[in-house]
């Protein structure tokens, strides 16, 4: 019974060990923003990004509701939904990639890493390679991830009609902001 | 000793299995765990369906300006410039005062009335979570005052008698993207009826919705039918000379504006004036060409709150 007990106790040890288990938060933030000479700032909020990070392999993945994002201007954020991203008909975004220089990130020890994600972005039901330049946060054991990227509208079959075309830039910087905590 | 092995040897790898899972997957079944109320928006792109209030508010903190314009009937033939020559007109300020009320001010130059109602959303169409709800319901009541001279200033005259209220429930549903339907009961009351034979009350059911006809136009109509209900026995259930109120129009949506350009036989653009009140009768041509112009403002950052909890 005791050799049990024991063994058990071994088998918890090693699975807490694994400190890098598998990454998890429902509340990842991203933004994004339109560099345009316009009056009215294009810019929004999404602050329930779902995202996993699995430290052992560096897979990353995202989720994300359009409906989500807000604007300050209520009329932005229902055009946006109904005449940009129809998030009726494609109600998510997905991202599923690869920190592709993970060999020089300690998950174990605190810091700064910068960090490469290539992967495919999915939006407005067009998926696309892309690859994102940011950095992985160690702190007290806590894994938070950060990139930013430039997203082409024209890319995902977003168009902006011409009577606005001053209003919105073709190319939209996005900002994605996660801190992470072990799934449980 | 043997049987205790695999369970142990299964709780370390555990951890290992779990990730060789596609973590798309995992992504997926962690949103299905909390199924979220989606609440349905833009059934409408304007509070106005045509003449009368569509279910849609103005946005917390935001202010919509309306200019709405009638011209005159357009068998007035080329004299007339098939009615161009003449016009009504309504100018109007709606307000979001949360995501549920909505209040409104008004001026027509029909029978010089003002005009102001409070708009409340009891119900919002919504799918997913508990409690989701087909359709989406709103009551607005309205209180006009018509400000022309009295007809005979000999006689006694009471302030009241300038009074009219309507009240309406509107219960619309967003069937798809390209159609939306809503049905008005409405009720509108005259504090003062012209002739002895002429109701006070009056009854009526609407109904309208719109056909997308892509993402920035659409084909609205809109239908008010008085029901023939009159609570006082020897009084007609509709006013002398009226008909039923029929419009037919584009939702034209540029950015912050939105026009609408409709053809219809009611002339005022107050619930008594269209509901109770159209003497033109469409299918003989009585129809006048008109417009709404809806210009909204953010004023007030109201719109931030609503980003937190919806």
């Amino acid at each position: 019974m005791k050799k049990t007990v024991f063994l058990f106790a071994a088998a918890f040890s090693i699975t807490a060990a694994h400190a890098q288990n598998m990454q998890m938060t429902k509340t990842g933030k991203i933004s994004f923003y339109s560099r345009a000479k316009s009056i009215d700032k294009v810019e929004a909020d999404n602050n329930e990004v779902l995202s996993m990070l699995n430290p052992q392999n560096g897979e990353l993945a995202f989720s994300v509701l359009i409906k989500g994002f807000h604007f300050e201007s209520a009329l932005m954020e229902e055009h946006f939904n109904e005449n940009y991203l129809e998030s009726s008909k494609y109600p998510k975004s997905t991202f599923k990639g690869k920190i592709t220089n993970l060999s020089t990130i300690n998950f174990t020890k605190d810091g700064v890493y910068p960090a490469t994600v290539d992967g495919e972005l999915t939006i407005h039901g067009v998926t696309q390679k892309v690859s994102a330049p940011g950095s992985v946060t160690v702190k007290g054991g806590k894994i938070a991830a950060s990139a930013k990227l430039q997203v082409k509208l024209k890319d995902y079959n977003i168009s902006i009609p011409s009577l606005v075309a001053d209003k919105i830039s073709e190319d939209i910087d996005v900002t994605v902001d996660c801190k992470y905590e072990p799934k449980s | 000793m043997k049987k205790l092995l695999l369970p142990v040897l299964l709780l370390c790898f555990s951890g290992k299995l779990l990730a060789q899972d596609d973590l798309m997957k995992m992504l997926d079944d962690e949103s299905k765990k909390e199924k979220k109320k989606d609440y349905t928006t833009a059934t409408f792109k304007t509070s106005r369906l045509i003449n009368g209030h569509s279910i849609e508010n103005a946005a917390p903190g935001v202010l919509d300006l309306k200019i709405s314009h009638r011209f005159g009937m357009v068998n007035k033939g080329s004299y007339e410039l098939f009615g161009l020559d003449q016009a009504t007109m309504r100018i109007g300020l709606d307000y979001g005062i949360s995501k549920r009320l909505m209040i409104g001010i008004g001026r027509s130059t029909f029978q010089k009335q003002y005009d102001a109602f409070g708009k409340f959303k009891i119900l919002r169409q919504s799918s997913g979570g508990r409690g989701s709800s087909p359709v989406s319901i709103s009551a607005v009541s309205t209180i006009m005052l018509k400000t022309l001279k009295w007809d005979d200033p000999k006689i006694q005259n009471y302030y009241t008698s300038r009074i009219s209220y309507a009240h309406q429930l509107i219960i619309a549903r967003k069937f798809s993207e390209g159609l939306s339907l809503q049905i008005m009961p409405s009720f509108v009351h005259f504090n003062l009826a012209q002739n002895l034979t002429d109701p006070n009350d009056i009854f009526a059911l609407g109904a309208g919705g719109r056909i997308k006809l892509s993402k920035r136009l659409s084909f609205n109509a809109e239908y008010y039918h008085v029901l023939p209900i009159s609570p006082v026995a020897g009084k007609n259930y509709m006013l002398p000379g009226t008909h039923n109120s029929l419009a037919v129009g584009f939702d034209i949506e540029t950015g912050g504006h939105v026009f609408q350009l409709h053809f219809t036989n009611s002339t005022g653009m107050t619930e008594r004036s269209f509901i109770t009140e159209t003497t033109g009768d469409f299918f003989k041509g009585d129809i006048h060409f008109g417009f709404n112009v809806s210009r909204v403002f953010t004023i007030s950052n109201k719109s931030k709150s609503r980003l937190k909890k919806r």
